[in-house]
């Protein structure tokens, strides 16, 4: 942005003096930022003070007990959860966009109703999508509260943040490089897969992060899907297992009321995991806009 | 593909070719249907599972209905109070949400410099990313607490409600507000300035009125983050199921009507609780049309 009317404070006191009115928008404009800065700043540090000094060794056993409400579980239930959800949700929303951006012609019906049904998903809130897992994955198809229904939910619900975001990608790459491509003799496919997705990696992958952030801070969609079993699931049925991600686990120690300490030091870990999310996110934006 | 190669000849190649670009096509298509799939079953098993309910309980009963006591003999299926409970912790959040929201948009469209802006710009986007437990946990633990030595009662209160979810859509308001102020053409604000009005006048009555259904697509989009929340309403809302009674008693919302009873709840209640989705689904879809309005209208 040019400063284009870059004046001394003397003369900005003067301009100041003669319209109050503009004063006054000022220290609006003024107030509203700090206070915005202020709850953010007051936020992060009221939970980390809390937070922090329950953080205990014991807190990372491996075995939750009501003596000892361990986050260990919850925190390997949140991996798996969101690598499943992504190996469901990444492919298809990638090959979606793939679609839009270099397979749908022009004014194509189909791209204005798949355009509309994503808006449509983004704006759905988490419990509906909650409820729809439960009436359909959990109760139709008959997997009960599991692993596998949570992270067909989560799939659905973070599908159209991936192809918004893939989509963008794709469309950046630039139109000579696809023609490179093709006068080289190349057919359409090859050019998609070995010269437009290599140039959209860093895009998709900043969409991908923001998906797993979405994931990891999620609850309502879980808590009727996952179920709220603090357990790492086992076995050869390990799918069908009832588990809880970090931000259910809280949300139980919170609700239950008797394990405040212990939900303010699981806020902790959530928050470095959402921060380390955002840094990394902006890292691959930044890779970019550089490329 | 490549092991046979050399004992296919050359039409036999072009052949194969022609199917695997054919057959990948028809994958892009089939994963761009996905989406299309999700809405329609999305509809469908929330519509089927909950209209009927709504029909047996009766759609006047059941909308405009002012007690929930789905426990009692015989049981009452009214969600007029969440409706409203939903209704007005959303506008309470606007309140709040919006001018704060809108003005630090202002800041950073139009005031701060580049070393200010990288600071804020990630604080922003961090306030955005926290989960929603977290800023219920905050609620609980901090406005809750503020509001009972205040006010008085138990500080669960749509009051609380409010603020924490004016607090959750800030981010969305600013972030969209900002995007829309800085595509105003720079010579609106030059010309603003060249008539003889200061930086502040020009910003307020010029650039604000140009990216008027910018920012109201940026209002509709908080609206719908804050009627959809839940968990964070949840833990500060007091949630009892009656019709509101003032900022500092507690409110049910539609979202935490749900969540509270779908753990128990069975036949007739749990149909009315689906319904209660159907209810929400609609007001979000009628949210969402308004959205893409102002979007065209804004471009």
């Amino acid at each position: 942005m040019v400063k284009l009317n870059r004046k001394a404070l003397k003369h900005k006191l003067e301009a100041y003096k003669r319209s109050p009115q503009s004063l006054v928008l000022y220290l609006l404009v003024v107030v509203a930022t700090v206070l915005t800065i202020g709850i953010l700043l007051y936020l992060i540090g009221y939970i980390l003070i809390t937070g922090i000094p329950h953080i205990t060794p014991d807190l990372f056993a491996w075995q939750y007990t009501t003596a000892n409400v361990s986050l260990m579980p919850a925190l390997i239930n949140t991996v798996l959860m969101t690598f499943i959800a992504l190996l469901i949700a990444a492919p298809v929303g990638i090959f979606s966009a793939i679609y839009l951006v270099e397979y749908a012609k022009r004014g194509n019906k189909f791209v204005g109703v798949i355009r509309l049904t994503t808006e449509t998903l983004s704006g759905i809130p988490s419990i509906v999508y909650g409820l729809f897992g439960l009436l359909f994955f959990v109760t139709t198809l008959g997997w009960g509260m599991s692993l596998l229904a949570g992270a067909f939910t989560l799939a659905i619900m973070i599908l159209p943040l991936i192809m918004r975001t893939a989509e963008e990608a794709l469309k950046a790459v630039p139109d000579a490089y696809r023609e490179g491509s093709f006068g080289l003799g190349a057919g359409k496919l090859r050019t998609v897969f070995k010269i437009v997705l290599p140039s959209a990696v860093p895009g998709i992958v900043a969409g991908i992060i923001l998906g797993i952030g979405r994931i990891v801070g999620e609850t309502a969609a879980l808590i009727y899907t996952a179920g709220t079993v603090a357990e790492i699931p086992r076995g050869k049925d390990f799918l069908f297992d009832s588990t809880r991600t970090l931000s259910v686990h809280m949300y139980a120690l919170t609700s239950e009321g008797l394990y405040i300490n212990q939900a303010a030091a699981t806020a902790v870990v959530l928050l470095m995991i959402v921060i380390l999310i955002n840094w990394f996110s902006g890292f691959m934006a930044k890779k970019l806009t550089k490329a | 593909m490549g092991e046979n190669k050399a004992a296919l000849t050359d039409k036999e190649q072009r052949l194969m070719k022609k199917y695997q670009e054919r057959i990948m096509k028809g994958v892009f298509f089939a994963a761009a249907s996905v989406s299309v799939l999700a809405v329609i079953l999305i509809c469908l098993f929330l519509l089927i599972n909950g209209l009927p309910v709504m029909g047996k309980i009766g759609v006047f009963d059941f909308l405009l209905g002012r007690t929930w006591r789905p426990n009692n003999v015989p049981p009452a299926y009214g969600i007029f109070p969440m409706i409203l409970g939903s209704i007005y912790v959303t506008v309470g959040a606007v309140a709040i949400g919006v001018p704060l929201g809108l003005l630090t948009a202002v800041f950073m469209a139009r005031y701060c410099s580049g070393t200010w802006y990288r600071f804020l710009k990630p604080a922003i986007n961090l306030l955005a990313g926290i989960p929603s437990v977290v800023y219920g946990f905050f609620g609980l633990v901090v406005i809750v607490p503020l509001i009972r030595d205040v006010f008085g009662g138990t500080g669960s209160s749509m009051l609380a409600a409010a603020i924490l979810l004016g607090i959750m859509i800030l981010p969305t308001i600013t972030s969209v507000s900002e995007a829309v102020l800085r595509a105003v053409p720079q010579n609106y604000y030059e010309g603003g300035l060249a008539l003889g009005a200061s930086h502040e006048r020009t910003i307020f009555y010029i650039l604000l009125p140009a990216a008027k259904s910018g920012i109201m697509a940026a209002v509709v989009l908080g609206i719908g983050r804050a009627i959809g929340e839940t968990m964070a309403v949840i833990m500060v809302a007091g949630n009892q199921a009656r019709m509101p009674a003032g900022l500092r008693k507690g409110v049910r919302t539609l979202t935490a009507n749900i969540v509270i009873e779908m753990g128990y709840a069975a036949e007739l209640h749990r149909g009315a609780l689906i319904a209660t989705a159907v209810v929400l689904f609609f007001f979000i879809l009628l949210i969402n049309s308004l959205l893409s309005w102002l979007k065209r209208r804004a471009v």
